[in-house]
């Protein structure tokens, strides 16, 4: 029992971080009506600015607080993420409006492919460490007695905490905010939104330096837990399951698809890998998913698509 | 001036529906073919054939059905690696296991197995569409990785996980030089492109386009959706299939589940996007374009590099690959998409008509 419970624990804190990657699926979908295939790019992208800036900095500036390169670090490669959402926007975005979904979708599998290219090229490609302190040691784990000893991931529940404030605030942005409610427009009808006076180029920036920021809080956690390299972009084929499971456009189907996945995943891989050799977590997600389209095509808490001619 | 039709009347419904419709055109093909098959072996070393033509006219057959697929039905496709491997495994499978097995009808059984996980997982398009059906279609792609990675059957319980096969021969001529390897998968190419371009302008291919357009006014005018999108996994993926069988018995010899990554997947997809979506000869082009790059590359960044006083690493060329391949494909995407098979035909469009521009 005291087994179970861990796998559990361990699969809904995994499950958190899942979200936090598919959170930035999400929101680019939910506001542009764009998959934006490039979110592991991007997580890859800004961890990896962040790494190497709290590095390059303190020798830069010359000061040698780590809390203080930190910081400035997180603000370079806020920085770095928003120019990069600006670039997305002037170069490919502005000339794909009111394109089919799935040349959008292809537009940013080439948009994967150059900021894997560039981030590599600038940042270099080995594997980097981010300590951003918080959880001082990655492997830190606190051991709670009860039903025989669960052991907890100290850095996780902080993940999750962390995860679950920025679900927080998204949602008051879409639900509250005169913006958030053009970004629903925008997303539901590119022309009909533009016709009635909402800047689409405008939202277009908002939105991805939202996720690019998103990314960079992801690709932090991701990468304090695993270190920064290039199989840190392969996080977002793994988030990828949880944003169908959950349906593109719910925010909370994000966080809810992330949970049943991670959980998925792990309980799958301990009691029924071992039956079928093993290392099925990654496709047992994908299935999992598959399983709920084919019940529910626009995902647990999609919206329902309607087609007219 | 050369290139015109005028003079050349269609006298029959058959005439007006040939595949060429222009004399110059039958004659361009047919001395390509010949050129390829004749002359091609004759001036190609043996670097020539191993680097770029072999695998360019595997991938040519692969682009091809992907292209089926993607451009012709508009079902997008992130899993081709996967129906490559399970062409590749299939025929490996069928070849070891049966005594005295010939080797085509090894390859195109391995085809065969390929249609037939296509449509298993070509499934779920009927009910799911767009995004959520390329995210889908990675599950073949994962479930491909695993299963011949992890379940032992398939590798003829193989320790090290990689398979091998050699002496291969048809009809008693063994295939190893690289001129045979060439001559015996260009056979496969040419015959595959003229059925599937036979086959896209019949009423089927005609369905796909209509489904691609658009599936719901197709339903209504009597379509069947199911039946359109099925044939065209089955057709796609038993095209892709061969071109994996290809690719792992003639070009790789012995292979393990990582040459059918998803990195071949997306490197099948940009070949379709480049190349053209929505056209057979625009899947050669891509599959030349995505073949030669990464060699002119790595040959002529260094030399860019040296003229600078810089010196490019191996990693770097990598690099470099990577954003050459992005920028184009948002490049294409934005300015040509119908890529470069698009601007081949505009030039013949000209060119019929020069030297007036109307």
């Amino acid at each position: 029992m005291g087994f179970f419970l861990e796998t559990l624990m361990g699969g809904l804190m995994t499950g958190m971080l899942y979200s936090l990657v598919a959170l930035g699926f999400v929101l680019i979908f939910k506001a542009s009506g764009v998959f934006n295939f490039a979110q592991g790019a991007m997580v890859l992208f800004a961890a990896l600015a962040m790494a190497r800036f709290a590095e390059w900095l303190p020798k830069w500036l010359g000061f040698q607080n780590p809390i203080l390169a930190n910081v400035l670090a997180f603000i370079a490669a806020g920085l770095v993420m928003f120019a990069v959402a600006w670039l997305i926007e002037k170069l490919v975005l502005r000339h794909l409006v009111n394109q089919e979904g799935a040349t959008l979708l292809m537009a940013t599998l080439g948009i994967t492919y150059f900021l894997d290219g560039v981030g590599q090229s600038i940042f270099g490609n080995d594997i980097y460490k981010i300590d951003v302190g918080m959880p001082k040691d990655p492997t830190i784990v606190l051991e709670s007695t009860f039903q025989g000893g669960v052991l907890l991931s100290k850095e996780d529940m902080i993940a999750a905490v962390i995860a679950a404030a920025l679900v927080g605030l998204l949602t008051l942005f879409f639900q509250k905010t005169s913006t958030g409610r053009a970004l629903r427009a925008v997303a539901d009808d590119h022309q009909a939104a533009q016709s009635i006076g909402i800047p689409l180029n405008r939202i277009w920036v908002i939105v991805w330096c939202v996720a690019g920021v998103v990314a960079l809080v992801a690709g932090i956690i991701w990468g304090s837990k695993l270190g920064v390299q290039f199989s840190l972009a392969t996080v977002a084929l793994r988030a990828l399951p949880v944003v169908i499971l959950g349906g593109l456009t719910s925010v909370p189907g994000a966080i809810i698809g992330g949970l049943i996945i991670g959980v998925g995943e792990k309980l799958s891989e301990v009691y029924i890998g071992p039956m079928v050799g093993g290392g099925i977590e990654i496709w047992f997600a994908y299935m999992l998913a598959l399983l709920v389209l084919l019940v529910r095509p626009q995902g647990l808490f999609g919206e329902k698509i309607i087609d007219r001619v | 001036m050369i290139y015109r039709e005028n003079g050349q009347f269609k006298t029959s419904y058959r005439a007006d529906q040939q595949i060429f419709p222009i004399l110059q055109d039958r004659w361009v093909i047919a001395a390509f073919i010949l050129a390829s098959f004749i002359l091609v072996p004759m001036l190609a070393s043996d670097y020539m054939f191993r680097a770029i033509l072999i695998p360019f006219v595997i991938m040519s057959l692969a682009a091809l059905g992907v292209n089926i697929l993607v451009g012709y039905c508009g079902q997008i496709s992130l899993g081709s690696g996967a129906f490559m491997a399970v062409g590749a495994y299939g025929a490996y499978n069928i070849i070891m296991r049966i005594d005295g097995m010939p080797l085509v009808p090894a390859i195109l059984l391995g085809g065969l197995c390929a249609t037939v996980f296509g449509m298993i997982f070509g499934l779920p398009s009927l009910r799911v569409k767009g995004l959520y059906l390329a995210v889908a279609t990675l599950a073949a792609q994962f479930f491909a990785d695993w299963m011949f990675l992890r379940i032992k059957w398939f590798t003829l319980n193989t320790p090290s996980g990689s398979v091998a096969i050699s002496n291969l021969q048809v009809f008693g001529f063994p295939i190893e030089s690289a001129h045979a390897k060439y001559v015996f998968c260009l056979a496969f190419l040419v015959v595959m492109a003229l059925l599937a371009k036979n086959l896209v302008r019949s009423a089927i291919g005609r369905e796909w386009m209509a489904i691609r357009d658009m599936d719901v006014a197709a339903a209504v005018i009597g379509i069947r959706p199911m039946y359109a999108k099925l044939t065209a996994f089955a057709v796609s993926s038993f095209i892709v299939g061969v071109s994996g069988a290809l690719w792992a018995f003639v070009y790789l010899g012995a292979w393990e589940p990582a040459a059918f990554s998803v990195d071949m997947s997306f490197r099948l997809l940009f070949m379709v996007i480049i190349g053209g979506m929505g056209s057979i000869v625009g899947s050669f082009y891509g599959a030349a374009f995505i073949t030669v790059l990464p060699i002119f590359l790595s040959q002529a960044l260094p030399a860019v590099g040296a003229a600078f006083g810089v010196t490019i690493s191996t990693a770097g060329i990598t690099h470099a690959e990577f954003m050459i391949f992005g920028a184009l494909i948002v490049w294409f995407l934005i300015v040509e998409p119908h890529g470069l098979a698009k601007l081949w035909s505009i030039g013949k469009q000209k060119l019929r008509l020069w030297p007036f521009p109307h």
